[in-house]
């Protein structure tokens, strides 16, 4: 298992080169380059070059690439072009906010999925499978903003028993911080919700057609005891593949999310630098996204070997 | 027996070929597939009113009652009334009319994306997948590059180096999406390849690109079909997102997205306006995935989910 870490951890290494040359690469792709961009509406030609001389702009490309890499692998993230505050103290501050949406939202989508999933799973063809099956195709098609604008509508314009925007720390209260996260989490949930069912569905009625389900059922284990016991297990990894499907979609999912709902988190963070073409602050997110995101790829591929021995061979 | 060869050369079949029952089952392959769709109750609805859809957005210049941008600032935010069936925005604009040309924004600017998806993924991992070696190696690292950050934050990375734009955000989309479309197209030519046919193909010296084109293209294509629809519902979702975000679809251009954005800013006033544009573009993802679902289980054991 360690070796197998090891050996996914290295094989990360090119691929993280590659994608941070990506990424640094972006800023090629500016009209004009980012001292134009940057320097606002009629800038003199002194302003231009004075700006290309302070980012280092004269230098030739791969030597920009290069400095920004070492300065990066000596954990320095560059500054703002916006504010100059630091790449990583800015990112720092709103990740407790991206955090704790994204591990309410897979609680979430864990037990609704799970229960809809079970629910279908044991009666396959009954009315209860036909309807989480409706469920989950409607969770599928609903666009999460949208169900976000609907809960915000319903429960805190016309109900007003819930706050519509803003976000109170875990340490500060923590029935302000559920209650401010609670619409969000639960608008993208939507999603993943509809994917852990439908896994858990296809994962559960194969498993009820197994030899070892009928000889339990045979030696007179009540219903309840053989999908406890036999049935949940096997549950587990529809759950990890849809998590590791989703992850992906749901960071991308939370730049929308915390714009509708106020969040001050990282999503927010990276659409604000999109909009005021914060480059060094889009780079740091983007590359700091991306590990996160091969991270848990990674996670999920180990946690297949944790919960079914049966794959940990190949 | 004649007339099954000279089909049997022109779609070669996926299953290994046995005894001749194979081949009698395979002439009418096509014409089995569109009987299976069509007995799929909730696939053929979806296809209904996908075309309903796509009819009424492409001929919203002809039918809709207003203009997308026509303005009549004394009526404004009214409800629902025999001029106006699903009432008026901020700027007195008619709801329906706009829906009905923003849908054509929306559902144009997601083709767009898959198409240029496809262009692009489709060649690379039919490449790739037959001729595996370094090439294939390298188009899979490149895929797995991209496939590194979510869509979303990568297309508007991506705008934000060049600028908004609705083209912009959907050839940027495109880049972002081949890889999907490649992985699919590349596994499915995996399995295709190590077919006999081909192995056929290839001893009595058929060049690569004929084998390519007559015997593995038409292979992969259910396989492409099916990811093409659910990529199309992903599409959709992702143009509304962007302009939503004010990054695709600018004012006064009326696109589901930007509808959806402008009717969060007045959701105290009017919130039957934010109501119709996800009513829409949630019945439009809902047909492309069942259309994509219907053609899976059309198309059979030929086609393995990716």
């Amino acid at each position: 298992m360690l070796r197998l870490l090891c050996v996914r951890l290295l094989a990360m290494i090119p691929l993280l080169v590659i994608v941070s040359f990506l990424i640094y690469s972006l800023i090629a792709l500016v009209p004009g380059g980012p001292e134009v961009a940057l320097a606002g509406s009629n800038p003199t030609p002194e302003r231009i070059q004075a700006i290309r001389e302070e980012l280092g702009l004269d230098e030739p490309f791969l030597i920009q690439y290069w400095n920004w890499l070492t300065d990066v692998l000596h954990g320095d993230l560059g500054n703002s072009f916006v504010d100059d505050q630091s790449v990583w103290s800015a990112v720092a501050s709103g990740f407790p906010v991206t955090l704790s949406l994204v591990v309410l939202t897979l609680i979430f989508a864990a037990v609704a999925g799970l229960a809809l999933g079970l629910a279908a799973g044991l009666r396959p063809g009954s009315w209860v499978d036909r309807l989480s099956t409706v469920t989950a195709s409607a969770f599928m098609a609903l666009p999460y903003f949208w169900v976000g604008m609907m809960l915000v509508l319903i429960f805190a314009i016309q109900m007003r028993a819930l706050p519509a925007v803003g976000y109170v720390s875990f340490s500060e209260s923590p029935l302000d911080w559920f209650s401010h996260l609670l619409l969000p989490a639960v608008s993208l949930a939507t999603v993943p919700t509809a994917v852990v069912a439908r896994q858990t569905r296809a994962a559960v009625t194969s498993v009820m057609q197994e030899d070892y389900i009928r000889t339990a059922k045979a030696k007179g284990l009540h219903p309840r005891r053989v999908a406890v016991k036999h049935v949940m297990k096997n549950a587990a990894v529809p759950v990890v593949t849809a998590f590791g499907v989703e992850a992906n979609r749901l960071i991308g999912a939370t730049v929308v999310i915390e714009q509708l709902f106020a969040l001050p988190g990282v999503g927010k963070l990276a659409y604000f630098s999109v909009f005021s073409r914060d480059f060094p602050m889009v780079q740091g997110i983007l590359l700091i996204t991306a590990v996160l995101i091969m991270l848990v790829n990674l996670a999920v591929d180990l946690s297949y070997g944790y919960f079914n021995p049966k794959v940990k061979a190949s | 027996m004649t007339q099954s060869d000279s089909v049997d050369l022109r779609k070669p079949v996926t299953a290994p070929v046995g005894d001749g029952a194979d081949l009698v089952e395979h002439v009418s392959r096509g014409r089995a597939t569109l009987r299976r769709f069509r007995a799929n109750k909730s696939a053929v609805v979806g296809c209904v009113l996908l075309l309903l859809i796509i009819i009424v957005t492409a001929a919203a210049p002809l039918i809709a009652p207003y203009g997308p941008a026509q303005v009549d600032i004394s009526d404004r935010l009214s409800g629902p009334t025999p001029e106006h069936w699903l009432g008026t925005d901020t700027l007195g604009r008619d709801t329906l009319s706009r829906l009905m040309h923003g849908g054509r924004v929306s559902l144009a600017a997601a083709g767009l994306a898959v198409l240029i998806a496809t262009v692009i993924g489709l060649p690379l991992g039919l490449i790739g997948g037959y001729f595996g070696g370094l090439v294939d190696w390298l188009l899979d690292r490149a895929a797995d590059v991209l496939m590194s950050f979510p869509a979303i934050v990568l297309t508007i990375a991506i705008i934000a180096a060049v600028g908004p734009g609705l083209t912009t955000a959907m050839v940027s989309l495109g880049i972002v999406y081949a890889p999907r479309m490649y992985r699919v197209v590349r596994g499915s030519t995996l399995e295709v390849r190590r077919e006999v046919y081909i192995e056929a193909s290839t001893s009595i010296g058929t060049p690569h690109h004929m084998i390519l084109r007559r015997r593995v293209l038409p292979n992969i294509l259910p396989a492409a079909l099916v990811q093409l629809s659910f990529l199309l519902a992903s599409a959709l979702l992702a143009e509304v997102t962007i302009s939503l975000l004010g990054l695709g679809a600018l004012p006064p251009t009326a696109s589901w997205g930007s509808m959806l954005g402008q009717a969060f800013q007045e959701m105290r006033s009017q919130p039957s306006l934010a109501v119709y544009p996800g009513i829409a573009i949630a019945v439009a993802t809902l047909c492309f995935n069942l259309v994509g679902d219907g053609l899976r289980d059309a198309f059979g054991r030929e086609t393995r989910k990716a």
